[in-house]
């Protein structure tokens, strides 16, 4: 129907060649390194590691380029926000005032509050082509073996799958069930007013509940006819074997868990003052 | 043949639905032997699609009730079964393409058997290799269901089937969602797979003359829970009972039996390609001649005019690309062309669903570029394929109500177009009904009556009769029929080659997004070009008033058709 955004293109490089299961842990942790450090040096080494896998994966740039476009969107008015509510946070932090210029009132530019934003920008840096690469590089097919891999039950990794597998065909029934309801005269564009608009959202609602109630039922006929569910594991065809790459990964990724948790202990604080 | 080994034993086996006052199947009796390929036949609610879930063990596991009798599947009683171990016996391909396909791709789907039993990944890569071959999709294993057709979809399906060891394959009504063309590939496919790989195979339909493509062993007609026949196909055309259970007997057969032709064995009736003819041309040929000429009467008043109109997403991707067309006052025209030529389209075009790229939609020779959706509503009726898409109200005349509520209409005058309609439409003893208590049919009229309620001079209706029996088809198609009577301009959407032969003034045929032929449908099914460029079928009668030699075959299937419209009119 539309343009496909973001989503999985079957490329050959070495980081599609780890398995999900790697890539999911690997996101994880990685995101939940870079949300808790304030590290300025980790997170540029983390910086600079993500843009080489980013290059090493092949990656074409017009598959994300609109939402790389969104995300800068937004970390640019996260930027001015918290400029806004908080202009002397970084002083706070670091318990020093280095004065650039005054603007107005309270506002003032201040070193360490510019340094504190630059590693809020370095922790979006960090995750942002992770994240990305987590979404362009893993195979949607693979991705229910892999949560079943790492200790989800297979009920479970499925219906995740299941529902990658019905959303175009929901979408497809939302369009048609829409269309119907505007001929009759049920406007849910923005010409209608808000109250009347959500009545009319609600007249779709209902057949499309129904048809997917419906659909559901087939569904699960159509599962149960061909054994899903009968036994405590089952194998999965598109699942990929962990190689030497994927123990790879996983050692850069617990490395670099270590280290931050060192880094986090000898500094005394999440964040490292160079102003002291 | 005394040999036969026994695969499916019912003995006066009866069934109950849990929610039903009444038992669905009753008193069976039938058998199945190894090898076999046997044909259900019955109309809706006659209990064939339970018997299947009986065989398959979709009913009691899914569908709960109480059974009486005895049932064997491979020699085992089937109440010690459970729906996993009937599974490994028993393969059912389902007759909705779209809701069985469970795989994000096709390897993937024809995979989730061996998945579920657990089977190591080698070898679930080498059975689906193997079972994509056999059914030829093994060029499609990548492929997203998105990206294929109806047909594809349920080759893939078959594909999942074949993959385990079932030895005994049920098919629920495989052609129900297929196009004529696509219909008969099945038919072959289904054919092949039962020759070569040693397979019982078991086909519910009820669409009787696409099913006798190929060579049935028997035929067993049910009606009320009930078997009432198990004959070879060529004893069942001979006798009365289609007729007398509402199924359609094949058209070759109708057209004979107007002619007077005696039905004899020795003629090959269930197979049109093999059918000897030749005794009853003279019969044929003397029937044609008292048949009179078919008139056409031209009255033409452009109600709806396209002009050289395209569309597509991108511009360098059309889907529709320069149609031009007119659909007159008070004319009944079929759109037909295969999945994915544009049909649909082109009626969300007219709608105003979607906005042409190029070109001009004409109404009564005003632009109706500037026409909201709802304006060009008010005149042209759109009806989809699925009424649960369109009903949105819980009660019968709330729903219908609904379009004209909207438009401002109150109080008495709101009640009285509403009960008029339902009136027209047959529903006015139903009005205080809740829609779920109404049957497939019926709620197929209630959208009809919520869009006439508003007045339209068209009607679109995408698919009027999908998944309806011979009967409900009738029964609906007479309805359009007399609303086309009364002046209604009908436009009807179809795949169905019965439907615009029986129905259809005028067809028009749209392949890869252009107009290919806009003609009688007589004309259209009996050129072999346009039947294979729109993935149609030519009519068997065309084939019959070959077969039997008549100097005029296009001649005979128009007078035919005429006669046939007049018979059913009465």
């Amino acid at each position: 129907m539309k343009v496909q955004m973001l989503s999985y293109k079957r490329l050959d490089s070495p980081i599609h060649r780890l398995t999900g299961s790697t890539k999911l842990i690997f996101f994880a942790l990685w995101s939940v390194v870079s949300m808790i450090t304030y590290d300025t040096r980790s997170l540029l080494v983390m910086f600079l590691f993500s843009l080489i896998m980013f290059a090493l994966s092949k990656v074409k740039y017009q598959d994300y380029s609109f939402v790389l476009y969104l995300i800068l969107f937004f970390f640019l008015l996260n930027h001015i926000a918290i400029f806004l509510f908080s202009p002397h946070e970084g002083n706070k932090i670091y318990g020093t005032t280095h004065e650039l210029f005054h603007i107005v009132g309270w506002y003032s530019v201040t070193l360490e509050q510019l340094f504190y934003q630059f590693n809020i920008m370095l922790k979006y840096l960090t995750v942002v082509p992770i994240a990305l690469l987590f979404i362009l590089t893993t195979d949607p097919s693979e991705f229910a073996a892999s949560l079943n891999r790492i200790g989800v039950s297979y009920k479970i990794s499925y219906a995740v799958a299941l529902a990658m597998r019905y959303i175009p065909d929901i979408q497809r029934d939302y369009q048609n069930i829409s269309f119907s309801a505007q001929a009759r005269g049920l406007d849910t564009s923005r010409k209608e007013k808000l109250f009347k608009r959500l009545k009319n959202v609600v007249a779709i609602l209902l057949p499309l509940t129904l048809s997917s109630v419906e659909r559901i039922e087939v569904v699960s006929a159509a599962m149960e006819l061909r054994g899903f569910g009968r036994h405590k594991r089952r194998t999965w065809y598109n699942a990929k074997p962990f190689t030497a790459r994927d123990y790879a990964a996983l050692a850069v990724i617990v490395i670099v868990v270590a280290v931050s948790i060192a880094l986090a202990v000898s500094n005394g604080s999440r964040f490292y003052n160079p102003f002291v | 043949m005394s040999e036969r080994k026994p695969v499916i034993q019912f003995e006066d086996f009866s069934f109950q639905y849990r929610a039903q006052a009444e038992p669905t199947l009753r008193g069976i009796n039938l058998t199945v032997y190894e090898g076999e390929k046997v044909l259900i036949v019955g109309p809706s609610g006659s209990g064939k699609s339970t018997l299947g879930h009986c065989m398959n063990g979709l009913v009691p596991a899914f569908y709960s009730g109480e059974s009486s009798g005895s049932a064997f599947v491979l020699g085992q009683p089937l109440k010690g079964l459970g729906l996993f171990e009937l599974s490994e016996m028993v393969g059912t391909v389902l007759q909705d393409p779209d809701g069985q396909f469970v795989g994000l791709t096709v390897a993937e789907d024809i995979a989730f058997k061996l998945e579920n039993e657990a089977v190591e990944q080698g070898e679930i890569h080498r059975r689906v290799a193997a079972a994509a071959l056999a059914v030829g999709m093994d060029k499609h294993l990548g492929d997203a269901p998105q990206n294929l057709s109806g047909g594809q979809k349920q080759r893939t399906s078959l594909g999942g089937v074949l993959v385990s060891d079932a030895s005994i394959l049920l098919f629920d009504e495989p052609l129900a969602n297929l196009d004529p063309h696509t219909g008969k590939l099945a038919i072959e496919l289904i054919d092949r797979v039962h020759r070569e790989m040693d397979k019982t195979v078991i086909i519910i339909e009820h669409r009787l003359e696409d099913v006798l493509h190929r060579n049935v062993d028997r035929i067993i007609v049910m009606q009320e829970g009930r078997v009432i026949a198990d004959q070879p196909a060529s004893e069942l055309l001979r006798s009365e009972l289609l007729g007398q259970t509402g199924i359609r007997e094949p058209l070759y057969i109708t057209a004979l039996k107007y002619a007077g032709c005696e039905l004899r064995e020795e003629m090959k009736l269930e197979r049109i390609d093999e059918l000897q003819a030749d005794q009853c041309s003279a019969k044929l040929q003397a029937w044609q001649d008292t048949q009179p000429e078919e008139v056409h009467s031209q009255e033409c008043s452009p109600l709806l005019e396209i002009e050289d109109l395209s569309f597509g997403y991108e511009p360098d991707a059309l889907i529709l690309q320069h149609v031009s067309l007119r659909i007159n006052k008070g004319e009944m025209v079929s759109i037909v062309g295969k999945n994915g030529a544009g049909k649909s389209t082109l009626s969300k075009l007219i709608c105003g669903f979607y906005r042409p790229s190029s070109g001009k939609l004409k109404y009564k020779g005003a632009d109706m570029r500037s026409d909201t959706i709802k304006e060009r509503a008010e005149r042209i009726g759109f009806v989809m394929q699925n009424p649960n898409h369109m009903i949105s109200k819980t009660q019968i005349f709330d729903e219908v109500a609904l379009g004209l509520q909207v438009r401002g209409v109150t109080g008495e005058e709101l009640q009285r177009r509403v009960h008029q309609v339902l009136k027209i439409c047959g529903l006015y003893p139903f009005r205080n009904w809740p829609i779920s208590a109404l049957s497939f049919g019926q709620k197929k009229r209630v959208t009809i009556a919520s869009i006439l309620v508003l007045e339209p001079e068209v009607m679109i209706l995408d698919e009027p009769t999908a998944g309806q029996d011979f009967k409900h088809y009738n029964e609906m198609m007479e309805f359009l029929r007399t609303l086309n009577r009364e002046g209604m301009t009908v436009v009807m959407i179809t795949h169905d080659m019965h439907l615009m032969l029986e129905y259809a003034d005028r067809t028009i045929v749209l392949a890869d997004g252009k107009k290919l032929a806009d003609d009688t449908p007589a004309r259209i099914l009996t050129d072999a070009s346009i039947v294979e460029a729109a993935d149609l079928k030519e009519t068997s009668v065309f084939e019959l008033a070959k077969r039997a030699g008549l100097p005029e075959p296009r001649e005979f299937v128009s007078r035919f058709i005429s006669y046939d419209r007049r018979v059913r009119g009465r």
